[in-house]
């Protein structure tokens, strides 16, 4: 059943609503507008001359390579991200669901990573892995592998995924765990009896019921993806070596805030945004509707 | 109650202003951090002892990209300071940025400060001068690349430690056997553009760009895809392959994979000698940069790295007036010899440099007076002088990507640098465009 609540008062409601509201104009919309509208605009640094220059910024950015190859750069590490985040957490959540004694203790510690900032994050693993300092660069050296991200694009992309992903367990840890225990004991427990081993009660019992909320993983991470990894990149790779590791919220902020290219940084944004806002739709859409609760 | 208690603090502050008033507070942002950050201070806090008038007030900004930004948003809010350090690669941005800069000439000849253009050292002010000998920013903190050798690996290798290389030939040479020695890491550089482009083509008097490397017009192009570029860019592949070349990254990490004793050779800035100094257990020397000696009229004179001192425009006369102060103070011989012996900078004067020759500084420490030696090895050419290409802080990121597809075995030179000069072209068309 549902509950409603009536206001009496027709304005009443407004009022409510109105701080929230002025929120989400004051720091949601009018940002927004603001990078569409000089998105249009060719601008010097110092914004002394302005010229309206239509839709030549976003021409200017489909005709370079290097912007395309950013797309690929991207869609290769958000997808890495989220599928080798979710694939982890997952394993971890239904591991810790199953112990019993200091159950607090492994998820307190599981959740840990979530509280470092993405820069502290990048910077950690930069020193693990730092080409000729790193303790792991060392190990490996053990191996015969040549490790440097400095100059190698492979290791590069993989080193800041690992950053990336390590930051980004604990979240999807917890929304899995939270799934779990939310699946009633007694359809599992039944399967049991009939004799299903514990894989397949996993893939047919417990995987289908937690689909909603891995699909709900899966858009946040890859918006994670897109955007939060920015200290990540920033403290690692800056988008290097040779633009390896240039996603497209780097080259926003590098074009933006390091070369002042407001006109190409803001139609950039303003491409992210429509991303964002097809991938929103999409989860509303498409997920909630499909997945089967 | 809480009005009252603000409107009280308004007053407050409103005396405080008042009172201050008498003495002119000019605003100083810079990026000079760490040990620097204390010679910055220092700098003003010895003006601010000379005279009562005027008071400078230093603000750390961050890294250069940092405080450039910054500036530029507070310049579009209307709270610039008055001046405002930038890096050598944000020269040509700021000055087409005609309302929202002063020229230092123009500050310095209203104020009636003594200036003598003249006196100061071609090399270091033409960066920072018009094509009609304006001088438009203040050199402050100015460095060059130089040649370091590690003289211990040398001396296992079986070189000659006292005979640094001074041709790519024999860099090549000694690269082979210091390798053959088991040397892990041969050769290194921080900052490649600046290195292998910039100071290269400096060096062996190539044009980097058209129009006298953009001095002449903001229509330039690029030209670093000529044969020598080409060829000395493949020389620095072929390097990497053979494992004779060690690529550290696009700023100063190269700095530490030397002074660790990690590589043997290195170009880097002046500015890495303290840190070296600091750091290393071995003994070396720093030299003159290596050139190839079949190019004619090589080698030129290295250009300079490092930032200057912008004055930011919307201020009142008087204001001026005390930044003029302030920029005199810093170009007297004795604060200038002061700065270069502390800091390892260049000094910006003739006096200075005669200054601290006199002293005997350069016969305890050759390296300071090498740098001078190299930036003025012959009088600056077009292409030696410098370099002003708009929105080159991009310009510079496209060419490092080019290299490090170089060095990384992925493109070829001739192909690499040919699609930095078409990159590198499109940003600057956008610069004039943005600019015209």
């Amino acid at each position: 059943m549902e509950k409603r609540v009536v206001f009496r008062s027709a304005w009443l409601p407004y009022v409510l609503v109105a701080p929230q509201i002025a929120i989400t104009l004051v720091f949601f919309f009018w940002p927004a507008f603001q990078a569409v509208w000089y998105s249009f605009q060719l601008q010097d640094a110092f914004g002394l001359k302005t010229q309206f220059v239509g839709l030549a910024n976003f021409a200017a950015l489909f005709k370079d390579g290097n912007y395309l190859e950013s797309f690929k750069v991207t869609a290769i590490f958000s997808v890495l991200v989220a599928f080798i985040g979710i694939a982890i957490s997952l394993l971890l959540a239904t591991m810790a669901d199953r112990v019993l004694r200091g159950a607090m203790a492994y998820k307190t510690l599981l959740i840990w990573p979530y509280a470092v900032a993405p820069a502290i994050a990048g910077v950690l693993w930069a020193f693990l892995f730092a080409p000729s300092i790193g303790v792991v660069t060392y190990v490996l050296k053990g191996w015969g592998i040549d490790w440097n991200w400095i100059l190698k694009h492979d290791q590069a992309m993989v080193l800041v995924v690992i950053a990336s992903v390590w930051k980004q367990i604990s979240y999807n840890f917890l929304f899995f765990l939270a799934g779990l225990q939310s699946i009633p004991r007694s359809l599992i427990e039944a399967a049991a009896i009939d004799g299903a081993s514990p894989l397949r009660r996993f893939w047919t019992i417990v995987f289908p019921l937690l689909s909603p909320t891995t699909f709900f993983l899966l858009v946040v991470n890859i918006v994670y993806a897109f955007f939060d990894t920015f200290g990540v990149i920033d403290a690692t790779t800056q988008g290097g070596p040779a633009q390896a590791t240039n996603i497209l919220v780097y080259k926003v902020y590098h074009d933006g805030v390091k070369a002042a290219d407001l006109g190409g940084s803001s139609a950039q944004s303003v491409i992210l945004m429509f991303i964002v806002i097809a991938l929103t739709v999409a989860q509303f859409r498409f997920v909630e509707r499909k997945v089967q609760y | 109650m809480k009005l009252k208690l603000m409107a009280a603090a308004l007053a407050a502050a409103g005396l405080l202003s008042t009172a201050a008033q008498a003495q002119m507070e000019i605003q100083f942002w810079h990026s000079m951090g760490g040990a620097l950050g204390e010679k910055t201070n220092g700098l003003a806090e010895k003006f601010n002892a000379s005279q009562k008038d005027v008071k400078v007030v230093t603000t750390f900004k961050g890294t250069y990209p940092e405080s450039m930004t910054a500036a530029i948003a507070a310049f579009r809010a209307g709270s610039a300071p008055h001046i405002l350090q930038v890096f050598e690669v944000g020269t040509a941005t700021m000055m087409a940025a005609k309302g929202a800069i002063v020229p230092v000439a123009k500050v310095m000849g209203d104020s009636g400060e003594p200036f003598d253009p003249k006196s100061y050292l071609p090399t270091v002010t033409g960066y920072y001068t018009d094509p009609k000998g304006n001088m438009l920013s203040f050199p402050f903190n100015s460095s060059t690349v130089m040649f370091y050798v590690n003289k211990d690996a040398f001396k296992k290798a079986g070189l000659d430690p006292s005979k640094a290389p001074r041709t790519w030939k024999e860099v090549l040479a000694a690269a082979e056997k210091l390798k053959a020695a088991g040397q892990q890491c041969v050769y290194t550089t921080s900052w490649p553009s600046w290195k292998h482009v910039e100071n290269f083509s400096a060096w062996h008097n190539i044009p980097i760009g058209t129009k006298e490397n953009g001095f002449g017009g903001m229509d330039t192009q690029f030209a670093i895809n000529s044969p020598l570029h080409v060829r000395h860019i493949a020389m620095l592949g072929d390097m990497a392959k053979k494992g004779l070349f060690t690529y550290a990254g696009r700023t100063n990490q190269g700095d530490a994979k030397f002074s660790s004793g990690e590589c043997a050779m290195f170009t880097g800035s002046t500015g890495a000698q303290a840190g070296i100094r600091k750091a290393a257990k071995f003994e070396w020397s720093i030299n003159m940069i290596p050139y190839h000696d079949d190019v004619k009229g090589s080698p030129q004179n290295s250009i300079i790295g490092g930032a200057s001192l912008w004055v930011m425009g919307g201020k009142k006369a008087p204001e001026y007036k005390a930044v003029a102060q302030f920029l005199a103070f810093l170009s007297r011989a004795d604060v200038q010899m002061e700065w270069h012996t502390d800091t390892g900078y260049v000094p910006i004067t003739q006096a200075a440099y005669d200054m601290t020759k006199k002293s005997g500084f350069y016969d305890k420490d050759p390296g300071a007076e090498l740098a001078v030696k190299q930036l003025t090895n012959k009088a600056p050419t077009a292409n030696s002088k410098g370099l002003r290409f708009g929105n080159f802080v991009q310009g510079r990121t496209v060419i490092e990507e080019e290299l490090e597809a170089v060095f990384s075995g992925k493109k070829e030179a001739k192909a690499a640098l040919d699609d930095a000069v078409k990159r590198g072209n499109e940003i600057l068309r956008q610069f004039e465009a943005a600019n015209k």
